[in-house]
């Protein structure tokens, strides 16, 4: 088997008072979707921004591709769509698309083709001329995820990729993940969504910063004896305060 | 080359917006003509001014057409310039002038005070002309008279001596020959002499100006300050608006996700903003010297220099100010605080007569160091080694906010 792609030791974060991360353990390897899953508020975000070495982490260690974070190189191997959809509003799809190549690197003769197969994956290579500010919140949601993909990155990290996208094209969306997964390659994919949640080959449900529980889906149902991912969740979520009020 | 792609985006961006493109490249030039004619001399305004019982030769000559006259039969000055809404009021006793200004309007007054001054000066002057064509005309004669007379003595000395050299030479008194022949020589050169003295010396005065010409107006004294503060005041609020767009929107946490080095986005700030500030100032300096026909002393090339050093010096303030502002509105909060005050210390107000805390204030404000240096060169002909100090200044404050603004980047991504 590949290396892992990411080895997260022992994270912790906090803001102020508040714990966001408490000493979460995370390790990715090649070719797997690995979803994070929790409430919003869980720390999810936190988590991710940690591991791209954007947000310091009071301790523990991030390894992405062999490497400790934070590294600026890096940064060119991982492709990543933010929570918020960061677009320059006033230039086109493409000009995003391409000043996003550049700053990763793709080299200018296949700058191009990519921008090309990326917008194909999204759905968006008949809207790539207009300007950003004429889109809809899925089209900057589906552009977020093409700017993601615009070096042909080996990981992925993705936060909520399909919030504000149909259901349809999410379909779609999730064929094209399951398809790149194929290739060798990793996405680390957030979701408060249930039913993505069964999608991914690997969990973890993160509450009030605590990951509460991993594994595949199949076996956390089992584990739990429950029939879907949501009540898995919601038995967790139980044991997780009844365990507090004990204290 | 991230750089680049960061500068291309600038320009991109820029070119799209109309409005801030309009408002760098045309506010400039519209705000210049206004003061070019806010600050001309201004040979339009009239004051009226009323007189009484004044002899005719004064009031010709206060009659300039800056100045309307109105007659009046009352030697009450308060009440007539009440009344018919004068601005000043002029009575004569003997040869005593009294002059009540309204003042309610400090330019119609100074109109009327040089009016009167200028008009009192050309009475004296024909008075004195007058007098003198007289006694020069009196004097002629009196010459004349004297040439006359001059020439008969002379004459008659002349024949005089000449019997007496004569007389002694048959005596064979050599000695008196000689002091008489002395004596003859004298006479002749005399009469030769005081003919020249005659001819009176006229004087022309031409004036020299060492900067400006005759017609250096408030407009074009300050020029040169305001070409500054225009980049600045628009760089500044250009980019530290578009850099906190770029905070808030997001897109700058984005860009930190990928391998750009934070001097990279800010070099690209700098090269892009920088070009936009040269544009404008290339504009604003080449339209105020072709339209106002402004004299520039120094080199052009001096100018845009120092214009651009301005210009990144109000770029990487702007974005080091925008990270202390939350949205567009908090950031021109800024402007009367950072932007304003500095105009006062731009040359606008001597900066050596302010007291000695303001003095320090003046030296911590870019603007003052640019303005200094575009003064300079526009109307004295400074050369680059004359500003190289103002220059370096302005280098410095620009590395300094460099630096704290990369490092302040770090907010967003540890490396
Ligand atoms: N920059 C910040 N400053 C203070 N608190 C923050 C900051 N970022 C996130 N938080 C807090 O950390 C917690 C986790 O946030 P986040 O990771 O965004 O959650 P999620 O992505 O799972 O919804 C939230 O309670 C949020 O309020
Ligand atoms: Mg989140």
């Amino acid at each position: 088997m590949a290396t892992d792609y990411v080895i997260a030791k022992q994270v912790s974060k906090h803001f102020g008072h508040q714990q966001v991360l408490n000493q979460i353990d995370l390790t990715l390897p090649a070719g797997m979707i690995y979803g994070l899953i929790g409430p919003s508020g869980a720390g999810k975000t936190t988590l991710i921004k940690s591991i791209l070495g954007m947000e310091a982490v009071d301790s523990g260690t991030v390894k992405v591709m062999d490497t400790v974070m934070p590294n600026r190189a890096v940064m060119a191997q991982v492709g990543y769509m933010a929570q918020s959809d960061a677009l320059y509003e006033t230039l086109t799809a493409r000009e995003n698309l391409t000043l996003f190549g550049q700053l990763m690197s793709v080299p200018k003769i296949k700058l191009a083709q990519m921008i090309d197969y990326a917008a194909g994956l999204v759905d968006l290579t008949s809207q790539l001329d207009k300007r950003v500010s004429g889109y809809s919140g899925g089209m900057r949601r589906r552009l977020s995820l093409a700017i993601a993909l615009i070096q042909d990155p080996q990981l992925l990290i993705l936060d909520e990729p399909t919030v504000g996208i149909d259901p349809e094209l999410r379909q779609q969306i999730w064929t094209e993940l399951n398809k790149l997964k194929d290739t060798g390659k990793s996405m680390l994919v957030t979701t408060h969504v249930m039913d993505e949640a069964e999608r991914c080959d690997y969990l973890m449900l993160i509450r009030h910063g605590i990951a509460l529980a991993e594994g595949t889906p199949a076996a956390l149902k089992q584990q739990y004896a429950v029939d879907t991912i949501e009540q898995v969740f919601l038995k967790a979520g139980r044991m997780q305060d009844a365990n507090d009020g004990n204290r | 080359m991230r750089t680049m792609a960061i500068v291309r985006r600038v320009f991109k961006q820029m070119l799209r917006d109309k409005r801030t493109l309009a408002l760098m490249f045309l506010a400039p030039l519209l705000i210049m003509t206004l003061m070019y004619f806010l600050f001309q001399n201004n040979t339009t305004q009239v004051a009226s001014l009323g007189v009484h019982h004044v002899d005719q030769s004064v009031v010709n000559v206060i009659d300039t057409k800056n100045v309307t006259i109105h007659h009046y039969d009352s030697s009450q000055a308060r009440k007539m310039i009440k009344q018919h809404d004068l601005d000043g009021y002029l009575t004569q006793k003997n040869g005593q002038l009294t002059i009540t200004y309204s003042n309610s309007n400090p330019t119609n007054t100074s109109l009327i005070k040089a009016s009167l001054q200028s008009g009192l000066v050309k009475v004296k002057m024909k008075t004195l002309v007058t007098v003198t064509k007289k006694q020069r005309a009196a004097l002629e004669s009196q010459q004349a008279a004297l040439k006359k007379l001059t020439a008969a003595q002379t004459q008659a000395t002349v024949t005089k001596l000449k019997t007496a050299i004569a007389q002694a030479q048959a005596r064979g008194d050599q000695a008196t020959a000689e002091k008489l022949q002395k004596q003859l020589k004298q006479a002749t050169a005399t009469t030769s002499s005081s003919t020249q003295s005659a001819k009176a010396t006229s004087y022309t005065t031409k004036s020299h100006y060492i900067y400006g010409s005759s017609d250096s107006t408030f407009f074009e004294n300050f020029l040169p300050a305001f070409l500054g503060f225009f980049v600045f005041f628009f760089v500044f609020l250009i980019s530290g608006v578009s850099l906190l767009n770029e905070r808030t929107t997001g897109t700058l946490s984005r860009l930190l996700a990928t391998p750009i080095r934070r001097s990279e986005i800010i070099m690209g700030y700098l090269i892009g903003y920088g070009g936009f500030a040269i544009i404008q100032t290339v504009l604003t300096v080449v339209f105020t010297i072709t339209v106002f026909k402004i004299h520039l002393v120094g080199s052009i090339w001096l100018v845009f220099l120092t214009n651009l050093l301005l210009a990144l010096v109000a770029l990487t303030l702007g974005i080091f100010i925008s990270t202390f502002a939350n949205s567009e509105f908090q950031m021109i909060q800024f402007i009367p605080l950072i932007v304003v005050p500095q105009i006062f210390f731009a040359g606008l107000v001597p900066v050596d007569g302010m007291a000695s805390w303001l003095q320090a204030i003046a030296h911590i404000m870019p603007l003052y160091y640019g303005a200094n240096a575009l003064t300079a060169v526009v109307t004295k002909g400074a050369g680059l080694g004359d500003i190289g100090v103002n220059l370096l200044i302005l280098v410095g404050f620009m590395v300094v906010l460099t630096m704290l603004n990369i490092v302040g980047m770090k907010r967003y991504r540890k490396v």
